[in-house]
């Protein structure tokens, strides 16, 4: 399994990461031999396993109660920056 | 008696009995880290200030004659866990100059009790390691060789409790980050089932997997300290509101009759000869205190790794998305929002987080999703599976925790597959969301600890408390890091 510099490219425009040409080379042959690694699990011939043993899957319900237990100015304070109780970022577009 | 070589129950016992106060025991705490400190890099942040006014507010309520068992005791944090007005890290470059503005439940469960905060520990970077290497402030040594790695992530955690310098401390265990440096540190680590402690106030890592647990010198002092933390939490929608039991009660326990299961997938190639035997003397134990042991098989075992490396780093790729230079951490300027977002994340984030985040992304990208994250989650599937069905038949079940004991700093660290390895006994809990503990077993010539790892159905932590304290009495392992 090995996997493109065009997909390295690919993949980290959809992560938001920026790589120099020497990272890129060195993701590409680690990302590969992590894909080797993960390719067992082809080996498994089992359709998904019956779903009964998702005991864990558990919907747990409460009321929806407002209660003031955190400060959002502290919040606030630790964003880069910030106006009329908003977080302030650069235009999108 | 030093206070390097107390338990927590034995400080508790000398609190209750007014043989020292909980700032006697504060200021032994913060000499020996500022004695250890420079060697082995346990902590991140030590909070003198916190500490002392932790222990003056618990020496009042001493006087006032409260006596909860870990009121008073010093204790630290891994820093992945909030504790309002003190800096969090997790390790990363990305969050070096972030305040907690809360608790995390944890903490406040704790701070109920007034146990006596001293700091925050080192790991890798996000949890993201097996051996506190992957951190952007250094690594943590080994207490008992300091040319050898701690184990990780909750690297930190584990050095601190080995070496003497708290009595207990939190780490998180997503795939074998507390039971892997217990063993590596010769202390007890637990990680509770999935479900059990809330993660509120955690820096998420693979929400599926994470669980918060306890390191501690003694099985009973792990009991001791989680029974404070455990349970469910409106704040953690993953918790589950089984009731918590009493675990001292089973403590002391006869074993006799006890069903235990050894799975034979842990003993196959790989496995180190010396941990191999020690485990092998661990077992003769168990059957001389009565307990009837047999071989089993948990068959989709060796998935359990290969499942993790594609379910986590999913999940790593979805939840480290939040550190964007918006809202908090480390902000990049650039001309546009993306250019923000770029720049921030590729200078605040080290090696690991990106090649995870990077396999994450493509595992879960449109035309790779069901050739891998679909197959991982049938192979859970057959995981979880396997337990169930070996639970039908035993009480518990009993493995090396790890395949070697503590490796050197540095040997793994070329080889992120070689790195990941070193979970190969522990992840296929997280996986299950079953419970485990790493016990000391026993130390390999060269000096090493050696863990044992006990595994039990869900919710059934109080059987790794009885079985692990009988072993440790009968054990009587007595382990001394040379560190001084």
């Amino acid at each position: 399994m090995s996997i493109s510099k065009e997909e390295v490219d690919k993949i980290a425009t959809l992560a938001r990461l920026k790589f120099t040409p020497e990272e890129k080379l060195k993701l590409q042959q680690e990302l590969s031999g992590i894909l080797d690694y993960v390719n067992q699990l082809t080996q498994i011939t089992e359709s998904s396993a019956a779903s009964d043993l998702d005991s864990r899957a558990l919907n747990l319900m409460r009321e929806d109660i407002a209660a003031a237990e955190l400060n959002p100015t502290e919040f606030l304070d630790q964003a880069n920056g910030q106006q009329d109780g908003f977080v302030k970022v650069k235009s999108v577009f | 008696m030093d206070y390097k070589d107390l338990t927590l129950k034995h400080a508790a016992n000398m609190l209750a009995r007014k043989e020292t106060s909980a700032m006697e025991l504060a200021t032994a705490a913060l000499a020996r880290i500022r004695a250890l400190e420079p060697k082995l890099h346990a902590f991140l942040h030590v909070s003198e200030e916190r500490a002392l006014a932790d222990a003056k507010l618990a020496d009042e309520r001493l006087k006032g004659g409260d006596d909860a068992q870990i009121l008073g005791i010093p204790y630290a944090l891994k820093d992945n866990i909030l504790a309002k007005d003190l800096p969090l890290t997790a390790g990363s470059k990305i969050l070096k100059n972030y305040k907690a503005v809360y608790d995390a439940t944890v903490v406040r469960k704790l701070s109920n009790l007034n146990p006596v905060l001293v700091g925050k520990t080192n790991l890798d970077e996000f949890a993201m390691g097996s051996s506190t290497e992957n951190s952007a402030y250094g690594p943590t040594k080994n207490p008992y060789d300091l040319l050898r790695v701690p184990g990780g992530s909750s690297g930190g955690s584990a050095a601190a409790v080995a070496s003497g310098e708290v009595l207990f401390a939190l780490g998180t265990d997503t795939g074998g980050s507390i039971r892997q440096p217990a063993s590596f540190c010769g202390v007890v680590g637990l990680k509770p089932t999935y479900g059990r402690v809330s993660r509120f106030g955690a820096v998420a890592l693979g929400s599926s997997l994470d669980q918060i647990g306890v390191f501690a010198k003694t099985v009973e002092d792990a009991s001791i300290a989680f029974q404070a933390f455990a349970g469910s939490d409106a704040h953690d929608t993953t918790t589950i509101p089984v009731p918590v039991p009493d675990y001292s009660k089973f403590l002391g326990s006869d074993l006799k009759g006890l069903k235990v299961g050894v799975p034979n997938e842990y003993f196959g190639e790989g496995l180190d000869p010396e941990v191999k035997q020690i485990i092998e003397q661990a077992i003769s134990k168990f059957e001389k205190m009565g307990a009837v042991v047999s071989e089993t098989t948990l068959p989709h075992a060796s998935y359990a790794l290969a499942c993790y490396y594609i379910i986590l780093p999913v999940e790593i790729s979805a939840n480290l998305s939040r550190y964007d230079g918006i809202r908090y951490g480390l902000s990049e300027p650039g001309q546009n929002l993306t250019q923000v977002y770029e720049n921030t994340r590729t200078a605040g984030f080290g090696e690991e987080p990106k090649r995870r985040i990077m396999i994450g992304t493509y595992a879960s990208s449109a035309g790779y999703k069901d050739a891998y994250y679909k197959k991982a989650q049938t192979a859970q599937k057959l995981i979880r599976r396997d337990f169930k069905e070996a639970f039908e038949k035993f009480d518990i079940l009993l493995t090396p925790t790890c395949p070697t004991p503590a490796f050197k700093l540095g040997e793994r660290v070329a080889d992120p597959i070689s790195m990941y390895l070193a979970d190969i006994f522990t992840v296929g809990l997280n996986i299950a969301g079953v419970p485990g503990i790493s016990i000391p077993a026993g130390i390999t010539k060269s000096g090493l600890p050696v863990g044992l790892q006990l595994i039990a159905n869900h919710f059934a932590e109080e059987k790794l408390f009885a079985a692990g304290d009988a072993f440790e009495k009968i054990n009587n392992l007595k382990l001394t890091p040379p560190i001084s």
